[in-house]
C-alpha cells in the first residue's frame, strides 16, 4: 500500500490521460453528483456530499474539501459499458438487395474513477451476463478490457446503502486497477492507494507516492470500518430466492403495486439492469436501415408484448418480476444475486418504495409460515 | 442454380463477424402460401456460406430490411437444410412484410437458437406429438427427424388440432404421413365446414381417447399456451409421466441470446433455455398469472 | 347379446368404473344394441331425449342445424364414448342433433326406465347424476375452448 498526497492526485489524473484513456468521474451537475467525462480533479465534487433516503436526494456542503465525500447519485458505471443506445449495425439497399455495414470498432478507452465496492460487484454481475454466457457481446467486450478502473473505498455510507448485507462492501478488494481509500485529516489530506493489477502498478510507479505506514492503514481500514457500520438499510437475503419463488401470490405485491408508478426510475438507475430493446430506423430515401439498442424496462408495458397483448398487464406482476428477478431468479440464471446494496432504486423511486422494506414485509407475511406461527404473532 | 436479378449495389457481403446481432444475408428461393394467413419461406445464403446445422425445435430471428426482426421457427427437415425453411403466420409488420416478399428478396437470418426437442433421447419410446394450430411448424422437424430413425421409435402418434379444414397446416403431407403403417394420425377440427369429414372437437378430446404406455412414452406439445395447458393436462391424466412431456413456450423475443431480458419466464430466458422445455420446468409457472 | 354379456362388458368399461354391481345389473337391465347407418339419425333437437349412447363403433356427430348451412358439427364421438346427457337433464329433450357417420354399433340405455329407477332409488341417482355431470362439464370445458378460437389470428405469431 502507498500514499498519494492530495496535491499529487493531479498526476494520476494526467497519467492515465497520458496513456490515452478517457477520464470518466463524478462531477456535479443539475444538482446531482453524475459520472460524465472530467479533465482533472477541479471538476470533481469538492466538498459536497449527498443525503439520500426513500425518494429523496440532496445535495450538502461538507465541512472539508474531501474529493470523494459523497455515495452514489442517480448514474451508474454501465452508462460507459453498456451505452444506453448503440447503434448495432446499418444496412444499404440497392435493388432486391441489402448489405449489412457492422460499426467500425471503438478505440475509446475510459478510465473510470471513484468506482465504488457495490459498483465493483455491479459490473462483475452484468460480465455475466454480457461476456460469460454463450454469446459475447462485443461492445461490452471492447469497453470492459480496456476500461482502467480506479475505485474508492468507501468511508461513509448513505441513507439507502445495504451492501453489507448484500456481501458487496463497502470495501473492495478486487476488480479493480487502483483503489484509493480518502482520507482527510486536518491538515493533512491523503489518499491510502492500493493496486490490484499489472496496469494499477505501472501506473503507480509513475506517481509521487509513498509508502503507507501502519498508522496510515490503519486509518484506511477505520474508514471502512465507519461506512460499514453507517448502513442506512439493510436486507435479510437468508433463503431469499425461495422465499419469493414461494411467495408469487402474496398480497404484499398488490399492497406495492398501489404506490408503484411503472415510471422505470428504478431499473434506469441500477447498476445491474441490463434489459434492452432495438429499434429499426430508415432514412427518408428508405435506403439506409439502422438498428439501435437501447436500455429498456421491465416496468414498461410493451416490454412483455405477446400476440397482440402484454403478459404483464398489471403493475403488480411488473414490480413483482423486477424484484423477483433482481433478487431471486437472477441467482437461477447467472449464480448471484442481481443486487448490490447501492441503494439507488430506493432513492430515485419518486414514490419512495424500499426493496429492502418490501423484502422485509414479504418476510413476515411469508404464507409458508405454519399456520400456527401466525397464529401465535396474533396472540402475543 | 437459383437465378438471381441483377442489383447495382451493392456487393454481396463479406462473411460477418462473430457478432451474434448481425444478421446474415439470405435470398427468397421460393414462398410459398400454405393457408389464407400463412405461407412457406424458403431462403438460401446470400454470402457463399451453407446453411447452419439446426435442432428440430429451434428458431431464427428473421430481418426484414428496414421494418424489424421477427422469431420464426424453422419448420424443415434437419437434413436437408437447404433451402432453410420457416413456416409464417402473417399476423405483424414484420410477418406481414415477409409474405410480400418475391424470390430473389434478400432477408436477414440470426440464428438457429434456443433448445430442441428430444428426438434423441426419446428412442426406445413411443412417442405423442400434439400440435395445435401453427404450432404443427416447430414440430415438423421433430416428425422428420422421427420418421428417418423410425425403427428406433415404438408407436408414433400425432395429434394435430386446427382452426377449421381451410386453417390446416401442411395438409397434402398430413395425408401422406396418414397412409402409413407405422404412423397415426388424428387430426380434430374447432369449426368443421361442410365436406370435412374428420374430428371436430379439441385437441385434447384426442388425447382423452389414447390409450398410452405410461411408462414408455415421450410427448411433444406445441400450440397456444392455453391449448398446450390443457392438452399436458391430459397428457398427465392419461398416464404420461410429467418430465417426459415437453413443451415450446413463446415470449417476447429480441436479442434471442438472454441479453435483452424480454423472454424472462420466470428464472427462464425462454430465447435460450427454451423454447423446448420440460413441463415440470414451466409447469410451475403456468399456475401463476402474469409471470 | 344377453344382459349377463352386456353386464361383463359394463363391468369392464372405464365409463362405469366407479358404479356398483348391484347398478350395472340394472343399467344393462335398460340396455339394447343398436345399429346405425353412416348419415342416419340417432336423434334430433328437440325430441324426446329418453335414452343414452354407449359407442362400441364407428362415430357420431353432434351437430346444429342451421337453416342455410346445413349441418353444423360441434363435436365428433368415437367408440368408447358416451353419447347423450338429456335424457338425465329436464326438460329432457335432445339439445342437438347427432347423426352416425359411419356406420356405427352402439349399446343404448332406456332414460325412462333409468329415471324412473333413479327416483326409487336416490343414492342410484346420485351416483348417475355424478358420473354424467362429469360428461357434461368436459363437453361445456371444451366447448368453451372451442368457442375461444384459441388458432385465430389474434393468438399468434409476431
Amino acid at each position: 500500500m502507498k500514499t498519494l498526497e492530495l496535491g499529487d492526485l493531479r498526476a494520476l489524473f494526467e497519467e492515465l490521460a497520458r496513456r490515452g484513456f478517457t477520464l470518466v468521474g463524478p462531477t456535479v451537475r443539475d444538482d446531482a453528483i453524475v459520472y460524465d467525462e472530467i479533465e482533472s480533479i477541479d471538476d470533481l465534487p469538492v466538498g459536497w456530499t449527498d443525503e439520500q433516503d426513500g425518494g429523496v436526494y440532496r445535495l450538502r456542503r461538507r465541512d472539508d474539501e474531501a474529493l470523494f465525500g459523497y455515495v452514489v447519485g442517480p448514474h451508474s458505471w454501465k452508462t460507459y459499458l453498456f451505452p444506453p443506445r448503440l447503434r448495432l449495425w446499418r444496412a444499404e439497399r440497392g435493388g432486391d438487395s441489402f448489405r449489412v455495414l457492422e460499426e467500425p470498432p471503438d478505440d475509446t478507452a475510459y478510465a473510470l474513477i471513484g468506482v465504488r465496492s457495490c459498483e465493483l460487484h455491479a459490473i462483475a454481475i452484468q460480465d455475466r451476463v454480457f461476456l460469460e454466457g454463450a454469446s459475447v457481446d462485443p461492445v461490452y467486450r471492447q469497453r470492459r478490457d480496456s476500461s482502467f478502473v480506479v475505485a474508492v473505498q468507501c468511508a461513509e455510507a448513505g441513507g439507502t446503502c445495504f451492501c453489507v448485507s448484500m456481501n458487496t462492501g463497502p470495501r473492495a478488494d478486487s476488480g479493480f486497477d487502483l483503489a484509493l481509500t480518502e482520507i482527510v485529516e486536518k491538515p493533512r489530506h491523503y489518499f491510502v492507494v492500493e493496486s490490484a493489477s499489472a496496469r494499477g502498478e505501472e501506473v503507480l510507479a509513475a506517481l509521487p507516492t509513498q509508502q503507507a505506514t501502519d498508522a496510515e492503514r490503519a486509518a484506511a481500514a477505520a474508514a471502512s470500518e465507519r461506512a460499514a457500520g453507517q448502513m442506512g438499510r439493510t436486507l435479510d437475503t437468508d433463503g431469499i430466492r425461495e422465499l419469493l419463488a414461494e411467495n408469487l401470490e402474496n398480497p404484499r405485491w398488490d399492497a406495492v403495486a398501489e404506490r408503484c408508478l411503472a415510471c422505470s426510475n428504478c431499473t434506469l438507475v441500477c447498476p445491474t439492469c441490463f434489459c434492452s430493446t432495438v429499434e429499426d430506423v430508415t432514412d427518408l430515401t428508405g435506403d439506409v436501415a439502422e438498428r439501435w439498442r437501447t436500455w429498456d424496462s421491465c416496468f414498461t408495458s410493451d416490454f412483455s408484448y405477446l400476440h397482440g397483448g402484454s403478459v404483464r398487464t398489471s403493475i403488480k406482476s411488473r414490480y413483482r418480476q423486477w424484484a423477483t428477478h433482481k433478487l431471486g431468479t437472477w441467482i437461477d440464471q447467472f449464480g448471484t444475486s442481481g443486487c448490490v446494496g447501492c441503494g439507488r432504486c430506493i432513492t430515485w423511486c419518486p414514490v419512495g418504495i424500499d426493496l429492502t422494506e418490501e423484502v422485509r414485509l414479504i418476510r413476515d407475511s411469508d404464507h409458508r409460515r405454519r399456520p400456527e406461527d401466525a397464529s401465535l404473532e396474533e396472540t402475543a | 442454380m437459383l437465378e438471381r436479378r441483377a442489383t447495382p449495389i451493392p456487393e454481396p457481403a463479406e462473411p460477418l463477424a462473430s457478432d451474434p446481432m448481425v444478421p446474415r444475408p439470405f435470398r427468397v428461393r421460393r414462398l410459398r402460401k400454405e393457408t389464407a394467413d400463412t405461407f412457406n419461406l424458403e431462403l438460401e445464403p446470400a454470402d457463399n456460406r451453407e446453411v447452419p446445422e439446426f435442432l428440430p425445435g429451434q428458431f431464427n430471428m428473421l430481418y426484414l430490411f428496414g421494418i424489424g426482426e421477427s422469431a420464426i421457427s424453422i419448420s424443415g427437415d434437419p437434413a436437408q437444410r437447404d433451402p432453410l425453411i420457416h413456416t409464417i403466420r402473417a399476423v405483424g409488420t414484420v410477418t406481414r412484410g415477409l409474405a410480400a416478399l418475391k424470390r430473389g428478396h434478400m432477408v436477414g437470418v440470426r440464428g438457429p437458437f434456443g433448445t430442441a426437442w428430444p428426438v434423441a433421447s426419446a428412442v426406445d419410446h413411443d412417442v405423442v406429438v400434439v400440435a395445435g394450430g401453427i404450432g404443427l411448424a416447430p414440430l415438423r422437424p421433430a416428425i422428420y427427424q422421427l420418421l428417418a430413425q423410425r425403427p428406433h421409435y415404438g408407436r408414433l402418434v400425432i395429434l394435430y388440432g386446427s382452426r377449421s379444414p381451410d386453417d390446416l397446416l401442411f395438409a397434402r403431407e398430413l395425408e401422406r404421413w396418414r397412409g402409413r403403417f407405422d404412423l397415426e394420425v388424428l387430426v380434430t377440427v374447432d369449426h368443421a365446414t361442410s365436406g370435412w369429414r374428420g374430428h371436430v372437437g379439441v385437441v385434447t378430446s384426442l388425447i382423452q381417447r389414447m390409450t398410452v404406455d405410461p411408462l414408455h412414452t415421450i410427448a411433444l406439445t406445441c400450440g397456444p399456451e392455453v391449448m398446450m395447458r390443457f392438452a399436458t393436462k391430459a397428457l398427465v391424466e392419461s398416464g404420461v409421466a410429467p418430465d417426459h412431456i415437453y413443451v415450446s413456450m413463446e415470449r417476447n423475443m429480441k436479442c434471442a441470446i438472454g441479453w435483452c431480458g424480454h423472454c424472462q419466464l420466470g428464472p427462464t430466458f425462454v430465447c435460450k433455455d427454451g423454447p423446448v422445455f420440460p413441463l415440470p420446468q414451466i409447469a410451475p409457472l403456468w399456475g401463476v398469472r402474469e409471470m | 347379446m344377453s344382459i349377463k354379456t352386456l353386464e361383463t362388458l359394463l363391468t369392464d368399461h372405464p365409463f362405469f368404473a366407479e358404479f356398483r354391481p348391484e347398478d350395472l345389473t340394472l343399467i344393462a337391465g335398460c340396455g339394447a344394441n343398436v345399429k346405425f347407418a353412416a348419415g342416419e339419425s340417432v336423434f334430433r333437437e328437440g325430441e324426446p331425449a329418453n335414452h343414452f349412447y354407449l359407442l362400441r363403433y364407428g362415430r357420431v356427430a353432434v351437430e346444429v342445424f342451421s337453416p342455410g348451412k346445413g349441418p353444423v358439427t360441434i363435436q365428433t364421438l368415437h367408440e368408447g364414448e358416451v353419447l347423450g346427457w338429456s335424457w338425465l337433464v329436464p326438460p329432457y329433450r335432445w339439445r342437438h342433433d347427432a347423426r352416425a357417420l359411419e356406420l356405427t354399433r352402439a349399446f343404448s340405455f332406456d332414460g325412462t326406465c333409468l329415471r324412473r329407477k333413479c327416483d326409487e332409488d336416490p343414492p342410484l341417482g346420485y351416483r348417475l347424476m355424478r358420473r354424467f355431470s362429469q360428461v357434461i362439464a368436459e363437453r361445456l370445458g371444451n366447448a368453451q375452448m372451442q368457442l375461444m378460437d384459441l388458432y385465430g389470428p389474434e393468438d399468434q405469431g409476431a
